[in-house]
Formats: structure tokens, C-alpha cells, sequence
């Protein structure tokens, strides 16, 4: 019997205005697997993310994060919207890394990632900050740990990133295009920091144009196209024999 | 084509002959002279009576005049900086109502006289002899006299803190509005509701932006507070004016005055420039220095190093 998923997607529409973004998103995550969502821009890969954790309200279908419905309630038959405090609550439960890094310019890399436990989960300040420490280290940033984020490079912002998003010890984490906004040299620093996630079995969708960590770490690789799941199976055999022509078309000019 | 460079060969010095500034030296002719008529005028015009504003200066009624001053400037500057967070807020949030309150009220108090709604404020016993705490339309828990109640001191806040509210609303929007969106959706992922955000992540980097026009607005209100002289509110320039009404000295007690109110200014000033460089942090790689650590360090290299090889070998290292 496979496990109950991590995140289950049924039929998920989304539109701003007239523009229809998502067209109908089904798939399934299931709890230690690393999905990878692959597609030009515009596909709606970033837009399916972030409905993921209820920045986004989906307009038709339903989503599930570890078997409650994101952002609604769901009695009598009829959808009820969550108050923010729920909603803010299942959030903290989601990691999430921007491609614009997003690390707050007024805290040092210690108060990223020490702030948010403190502040929203209310856990003890000495265990925080003894788990951001250890986070930082983790992350290869140990001497980094009073620096602003403008004196840190891009992949050093975003590792302090990833370890603020891991300080809420979140059950699963979303990269949205982690390394797009990073010089050619930096990509590795970062790929390394959520391949060792990944080994260690979190739960990880991954919007990313590295057609390389999708191979060698994803156990799923998903296309869309045109807010579409075109085409998703096994990174390694999809990358090696894609069955659309869509999908043909998009690897041969990114490989 | 790139050619290796001969490390140990380096050309001469550029020193070439400094471009010509005719009009500079016009201008600095013309500034002289406006100063030296100045000077004139001021040592030699006997109608200046210095001796009056020195004898003036430090006499309790006018001290007890600027320490009203200070007061109520920093009273209204709280509650016009309350009241402006709380109207930009408003303006900001996703409830029509609110947006529309906030907007109704910016533009009444910006479109009225300041002037006018002081004079507003200390007649309103016209309007409302008593004025009852009670539930609205039903019984009065407590009552007071409007003239008791509002004294100048309260029809003085009441007029600048409101007016200045509006206008301090203004500024919090920009600054909130010069926020990058990301801020707010990495909070958000973080948890975060919206008090929290506020507060936390937003405000703080809205500060860079807001504090320049609240040391302006601080500045500003310094010598707008004069205003409630007409509210017989006993500020610097109420008592000026009363010693003139008494002594029939006029000019030198309103450069009394002014010296009081530049020396107020100038220390704001300074202050202003300390917040702001608290707020500038996680900006600038490295902030500019202060003028006292430029003096400490002037006085440190008695030496001004040239601009020459060396030095740049040096900065290198």
C-alpha cells in the first residue's frame, strides 16, 4: 500500500482575471519524494507552487497538503475559507525558497533564520537559536552569522534561505527556481545544500531549469506546459525519451 | 588583440593644468558683497538693539515659552505619527470601508487650513458646550464642559496633530508601498500573519524611506506650533509677542525668536542624521562617517596622503 501523499492535486484551476493560468493540475507528491516542474516561463509551474501554500487561491478543483484541503474547510457540502490564523498556521508548516532569495535586509543572516520559530511558533529562544546556529553551519555560512544579506553573495543569501525556511521544521518545502537568479559559478553551492536535503528525505516540489539536479535527484519529473501537466514520470527516462513533442521541443533547447 | 602588460613599467603621472571657473569667481565676488552689506547693517544699525535680544533671551517667560514649544511639537508629532500609521494602514488594507475612511479623512484635513481648524478646535464649546462620554444616541456616563475640557494646550494638539496625521499618513504609504513585494511573501511562507508582518518586516524597512520626511515634518511642526499662539496656547512666540505688546520692542524680540527656533532646528537636524543611519543598516556596505569620527580620524593622519602610486598600492593591500 502506498503512503497517504504529501500533497495531492485534483483538477486544480487558477485564473487571474480572464487569463487562465492553471488548466486543470492533477498529480500526487507522496511523502520523501523530490517532484521536479519543468516548463517554459509562463507554464504556470511557479503559479502551482505557490497555490501550494495558499499565497495563490485556486478558483476550480481541489488541493491537499497532508490530507487537509489548502486555504477551505470543507462542511455540509459547501467550501468555507480558512481564517488567517489556520491558514498562517498550515504555512508554517511549508518551507519556501524564492529565486529572488527574499532574505529580510534589515536582519543579519542569524536573525533570518532565528526570527520566525521565536516569533510565530513561539518555541523557546535558546533552542532556536541553537538550531539556527546549527543550520548555519549546515549550510556551510558558520562564519557568515552576523552578516547582512547585502555583504553575502547569491548562493550564501540563498543557503541562509534555505536554512530560514528549515528553521520552522517544516514536514515539506518548495523551491521556486532556486538557482535562476544566481551567476553560473553559484549554482553548485546551492544544488549541493538540497541534494544533501533531499538524501535526507524531505519532501521537496522543485521548479528549476537544472536539467542535471532533475535527473540525477528527482524521483518525478513533471512538464507543463500552458498550465498543463504535459507529460511526468521518471526524471531519467522522460529527459531521455520524451513521449510529446512539446516536451521534445523544450528539452532540446535547454540541454 | 590584449598585450601583456610590463609589470614593472608604469607610465608618468597625469598632471595637467586645472580647467578655469570664470563664473565661479563672479559668483563668489557677488556672494561677498551681499554678505559684507549684510555684516554692515547688522553691526552698525543700531535699531537691531542686540542688547535687547541678548537681555531677553534667557528670561523665564521666554525659556517657559520654548520648553512649550518642544513640548507640543513632541506631543503632536506622537499622535500625528499614531494616527498616520494607523490612517496608512488603513489606506493599504483590503476592506473598502477602511480605505475610504482614511481617504475621506486625508482629504478633509489636508484641504483645510491648519490655521482654521486650530481656531475650530478652541471654539467648539460653540458647537458642543458639553461634551458626554456615553453609548451613542443612548444615556451619558459622564459629562464635561467643552471650555474645561478643551483648553488651548488641547485645541493646539487637536488642530496640528490631526492636520499632521493626514499628512504623516502619506508619507507611511510610500514607505510601505517602497517595500519589494518578496518581503511580504516570504514572511507570508514564513507564517507570518499580518500585525506580525507589519511590524516586524515591513515597517522597519519602510523606516528608510519615512524617516527623511519625519525629521522634515518634525522640523516643519517645530515652527508651525507657532500657530497656536492664536489659541492663547503660551508657546515661544505667544510670550514674544506678549513682551512686545508690553515693551513695544518689536524687531529684536522676533530675532530673539528666531535664534531660538534656528538653535531648536539645528539640534533636530543633528538628531535626524543619527536615526537615519540607524535605519540605514543592511543597506550600504559601509556607512559614510559621522562628522565626529571624520574629525577622530583627521586627527589620527595629520598627514593627507597624495594621490600617487603608493597610495593606491596601499588601498590594495
Amino acid at each position: 500500500m502506498t503512503p497517504a501523499p504529501m500533497v495531492r492535486a485534483e483538477a486544480v484551476h487558477k485564473r487571474y482575471g480572464l487569463l487562465e493560468v492553471l488548466k486543470g493540475i492533477t498529480l500526487e507528491v507522496a511523502p520523501q519524494e523530490v517532484m521536479c516542474l519543468l516548463g517554459p516561463s509562463g507554464s504556470g509551474k511557479s503559479t502551482f507552487l505557490r497555490c501550494v501554500n495558499h499565497l495563490e487561491k485556486i478558483n476550480a478543483g481541489r488541493l491537499y497538503v497532508d490530507g487537509s484541503l489548502v486555504g477551505y474547510a470543507e462542511r455540509g457540502g459547501r467550501l468555507h475559507e480558512l481564517p488567517e490564523r489556520e491558514v498562517c498556521r498550515r504555512r508554517t508548516e511549508i518551507g519556501m525558497v524564492f529565486q529572488r532569495f527574499n532574505l529580510f535586509p534589515h536582519m543579519t543572516a542569524f536573525e533570518n533564520v532565528a526570527m520566525a520559530p521565536v516569533l510565530v511558533k513561539k518555541e523557546p529562544k535558546a533552542d532556536v537559536e541553537k538550531r539556527a546556529q546549527a543550520l548555519l553551519t549546515r549550510v556551510g555560512l558558520s562564519t557568515k552569522v552576523d552578516a547582512y544579506p547585502n555583504q553575502l553573495s547569491g548562493g550564501q543569501q540563498q543557503r541562509v534561505a534555505i536554512a530560514r525556511a528549515l528553521a520552522m521544521q517544516p514536514k515539506l518545502m518548495l523551491f521556486d527556481e532556486p538557482t535562476s537568479a544566481l551567476d553560473p559559478e553559484l549554482v553548485g553551492e546551492v544544488l549541493d545544500v538540497m541534494r544533501s536535503l533531499a538524501e535526507e528525505g524531505m519532501t521537496m516540489i522543485v521548479v528549476t531549469h537544472e536539467i542535471g539536479f532533475a535527473r540525477e535527484v528527482g524521483d518525478t519529473l513533471v512538464f507543463m506546459d500552458e498550465g498543463v501537466v504535459v507529460e511526468s514520470g521518471v526524471p531519467r527516462e522522460v529527459i531521455a525519451n520524451p513521449k510529446h513533442e512539446r516536451t521534445k521541443a523544450f528539452l532540446s533547447k535547454v540541454l | 588583440m590584449t598585450f601583456e602588460g610590463d609589470e614593472g613599467h608604469r607610465p608618468e603621472e597625469i598632471r595637467a593644468v586645472p580647467l578655469r571657473h570664470p563664473g565661479r569667481w563672479a559668483g563668489t565676488v557677488v556672494m561677498l558683497v551681499l554678505a559684507a552689506m549684510f555684516a554692515h547693517d547688522v553691526t552698525t544699525n543700531p535699531r537691531w538693539q542686540w542688547r535687547q535680544v541678548a537681555s531677553n533671551f534667557w528670561t523665564p517667560p521666554v525659556v517657559s515659552g520654548v520648553e512649550r514649544t518642544l513640548e507640543l511639537t513632541a506631543i503632536v508629532m506622537v499622535v500625528g505619527v499614531l494616527l498616520g500609521v494607523i490612517l496608512a494602514v488603513m489606506r493599504l488594507s483590503p476592506n473598502p470601508v477602511l480605505t475610504s475612511g482614511a481617504w475621506l479623512y486625508i482629504w478633509f484635513f489636508r484641504g483645510t487650513p491648519v490655521f482654521v481648524q486650530i481656531l475650530f478646535w478652541y471654539a467648539i464649546s460653540a458647537l458642543h458646550p458639553t461634551i458626554s462620554l456615553g453609548i451613542p444616541f443612548g444615556p451619558e456616563f459622564v459629562t464635561w464642559q467643552a471650555n474645561s475640557l478643551v483648553t488651548p494646550l488641547v485645541a493646539a494638539i487637536l488642530g496640528l496633530g490631526l492636520n499632521e496625521a493626514a499628512y504623516y499618513a502619506e508619507i507611511v504609504r510610500a514607505g510601505i508601498l517602497s517595500v519589494d513585494h518578496g518581503q511580504f511573501e516570504a514572511a507570508q511562507s514564513l507564517g507570518m500573519r499580518r500585525p506580525t508582518l507589519m511590524r516586524r518586516i515591513v515597517l522597519p524597512q519602510a523606516m528608510r524611506v519615512i524617516v527623511p520626511p519625519t525629521g522634515n515634518e518634525t522640523i516643519s511642526m517645530l515652527k508651525t506650533s507657532s500657530l497656536a499662539s492664536v489659541a492663547t496656547y503660551p508657546e515661544l512666540l505667544y510670550q514674544t509677542q506678549n513682551i512686545q505688546a508690553r515693551t513695544y520692542v518689536i524687531i529684536p524680540l522676533f530675532v530673539m525668536a528666531s535664534i531660538w527656533y534656528l538653535l531648536m532646528t539645528t539640534v533636530l537636524t543633528i538628531g535626524q542624521y543619527y536615526v537615519e543611519r540607524h535605519y540605514a543598516r543592511g543597506t550600504s556596505y559601509q556607512l559614510p562617517p559621522t562628522p565626529f569620527q571624520r574629525v577622530k580620524r583627521n586627527l589620527t593622519t595629520l598627514r593627507r596622503v597624495p594621490f600617487s602610486a603608493d597610495a593606491l598600492g596601499e588601498a590594495a593591500r
